[in-house]
């Protein structure tokens, strides 16, 4: 077996003990070891994704024990990504934090690492009830993070992302239960090879149990009905936890796509892609209500969070036409959302810093300390969130609305992707000339406070980074996307390599 | 038996729902943890009823139940109960700081609308 699997996993799950125990009083201590450790697990991400891009799907049985008695992680192309984007947001959002908001409440590094240990394990895992586990070792970390620097308004904002997500994990192991008194597996491959044979008597059941966890699935990506939670929490979150966040919500996403595929995908017999007619028109809605969100809000954080739920509208629209080429598009989507979703609410935080009195709030005030710095930065990251031409968000666009144009719902989509642009490019481009273009002429200045924070400037500058890389490298990452599509969509490989007594076997591992 | 177990999770998830409901957290908190023992009985019958039957290999065994649900109940239970500690203290904390212990934080205008009988606010920050 290759072992570097479950490092992802075990490398924060270590880590953040010893931040609590031995790293708690000595805040210089705990940021090494936490920077020591993210950096790490960027590295072993690419090395897991230049294992994984060979196209091999590699199993890690826990105690060896052969799938589907025992655990099994599965490490293929979709989840290497996913490791990989994890781990990059991490060490921009860790160096962001390390610039002063980590010392605003206690433990901020140990719950970093748990969240991180939570959404790699959830990227990784090859068993549902297991993903139950992950989920909620991930929204531990988060309730603590969610709440980090305290604050009336941010508490109260936390007991209500608490107890949303709360009634989101018992709908969850609800819907485990139904699916597995009916197929009598957690397993995921093995659920895939169940899924057909169920009695017809079953099926109701079987469908009740899916579609419920689509629904938790949905209210973790903030899909509408379920989407009210995500702009008071986010904005209320302090910055750098409102951009690691970003990738929470993609979190849902991932399990969409892992899930209804493979299980409920083109060989479920009577259940085949259940999870499409209920998902494209809420997606659809999404991206509107997101987008009209975007042109009502106040404050620059209120703005980020509304353009992450339309940013989620157009990814989950992509991935409800449940094609190849379409899942190639989302995924392509998915890594530049979730970096200019963050990058807007690192720039909204050095905003609000630097005006008191008038924060984030989206109104004409006088000029505040680096104006000129930070307006090309909004600037850059309000044409990346838009899907403005030439950063990876039109690019982005581009390729769902190609990969849409056959498609029965091809006018609805076309129509209201192209219309929520525009909706999202009024919002940013009003917020951006309210902010700095009208502030520019104001008599007066903010009174500058506090340090320049060289750090989170290179942090934020690092995300930037990567939709101009998606750019760039535009043509070499759709390879990639495209080979992993293809995978997804070819699950025959997956499931057996999953359900072999003895995958992956290497000559050390042979007695 | 079924009727009996079927009735106990609907009864405690309408229940749990209808407390979820409400203004307060701390009936919102009662309100989760009905609902999670719904789930975890829920979850138990998943692998079907039995009575006086092993989980474990036996020799004097006649019949097994399935194991697997219990495992994931205990897994359920101790996860519930963490939840439901961090809730709590997030609730307090929230309560302290915002001298209202309205899950929405408005307490005065809800107060008068919904909940005549129930003491001011006033006197319950004190």
């Amino acid at each position: 077996m290759n072992h570097w699997i479950i490092f992802p996993i075990l490398l924060p799950a270590l880590l953040a003990p010893i931040l609590v125990m031995a790293a708690r009083h000595d805040i210089v201590l705990a940021r090494v070891f936490s920077m020591a450790g993210t950096l790490l697990s960027l590295a072993l991400a690419i090395g897991l994704m230049h294992t994984a891009a060979t196209g091999t799907v590699l199993t890690y049985q826990l105690g060896n024990w052969p799938a589907p008695f025992g655990i099994v992680l599965v490490l293929d192309r979709l989840a290497a990504l996913m490791l990989l984007l994890t781990a990059a947001l991490a060490v921009a959002v860790l160096l962001f934090a390390i610039d002063g908001h980590d010392r605003q409440g206690r433990h901020f590094h140990a719950l970093f690492q748990f969240q991180l240990m939570g959404i790699n394990g959830a990227f990784l895992t090859g068993d549902f009830f297991n993903l139950f586990v992950f989920f909620e070792v991930l929204l531990i970390a988060s309730y603590g993070l969610m709440v980090h620097g305290g604050g009336a308004a941010r508490i109260k904002a936390g007991v209500q992302y608490v107890v949303i997500n709360l009634m989101g994990s018992t709908l969850f192991l609800i819907a485990v239960a139904m699916i597995y008194s009916v197929t009598g597996t957690l397993n995921m491959a093995d659920l895939a090879l169940r899924v057909p044979a169920v009695a017809p008597a079953d099926q109701a059941l079987l469908h009740t149990g899916a579609l419920l966890l689509l629904l938790v699935f949905a209210l973790k990506a903030a899909l509408v009905p379920v989407h009210f939670w995500l702009p008071g929490t986010y904005a209320h979150a302090s910055a750098p936890v409102a951009a690691l966040f970003a990738i929470m919500t993609k979190v849902g996403a991932y399990c969409i796509i892992r899930l209804y595929i493979l299980a409920f995908g083109a060989s479920a017999g009577e259940s085949a892609w259940l999870a499409a007619p209920w998902l494209l028109p809420a997606a659809l809605v999404t991206l509107a209500l997101g987008m009209v969100g975007v042109l009502a809000a106040r404050r620059l954080g209120q703005l980020a969070s509304f353009a992450v739920i339309g940013s989620m509208g157009t990814l989950l629209t992509a991935i409800a036409l449940f094609t190849p080429q379409a899942l190639a598009a989302a995924l392509y989507y998915l890594l530049h959302s979730t970096l200019a979703g963050a990058a807007l609410f690192l720039i909204a935080d050095l905003i609000a810093r630097r005006r008191p009195g008038a924060a984030d709030a989206l109104s004409v005030g006088p000029r505040f300390a680096q104006i000129g710095l930070l307006a090309p930065l909004f600037f850059v990251a309000a044409i990346a969130m838009t899907g403005m031409p030439p950063l990876s968000g039109f690019i982005g666009k581009l390729l769902i609305l190609d990969a849409a144009r056959a498609h029965d719902a091809a006018v609805w989509i076309w129509a209201l992707v192209l219309t929520t642009s525009l909706l999202a490019i009024i919002g940013f481009g009003r917020a951006g000339s309210t902010l700095f273009w009208k502030s520019m002429g104001e008599p007066g200045s903010f009174p500058s406070r506090g340090g320049r924070q060289p750090l989170a400037y290179v942090a934020t500058g690092l995300i930037l980074a990567g939709p101009v890389a998606l750019t760039l490298f535009a043509g070499p990452i759709s390879r990639y996307l495209d080979a992993t599509a293809a995978q997804i969509f070819a699950p025959e490989g997956y499931i057996a390599t999953v359900l072999s007594p003895r995958p992956n076997l290497t000559a050390g591992d042979a007695e | 038996m079924e009727w009996l177990v079927a009735s106990a999770v609907g009864i405690m998830t309408a229940a749990g729902v209808y407390l979820v409901l409400r203004g307060r957290t701390f009936a919102v908190v009662l309100g989760l943890s009905l609902l999670t023992y719904a789930t975890n009985v829920f979850l138990f019958a998943s692998g079907r009823l039995a009575v006086n039957m092993p989980p474990v290999i036996s020799k004097l065994a006649s019949g097994y139940t399935d194991p697997l649900p219990q495992a994931l109940v205990l897994t359920a239970i101790v996860i519930s109960f963490g939840m439901t500690a961090v809730i709590v203290v997030l609730a307090l904390r929230s309560y302290l700081e915002s001298g209202s212990d309205h899950v929405d934080g408005i307490p005065e205008t809800i107060e008068h609308e919904n909940f005549e009988s129930v003491p001011d606010a006033g006197e319950t920050r004190r």
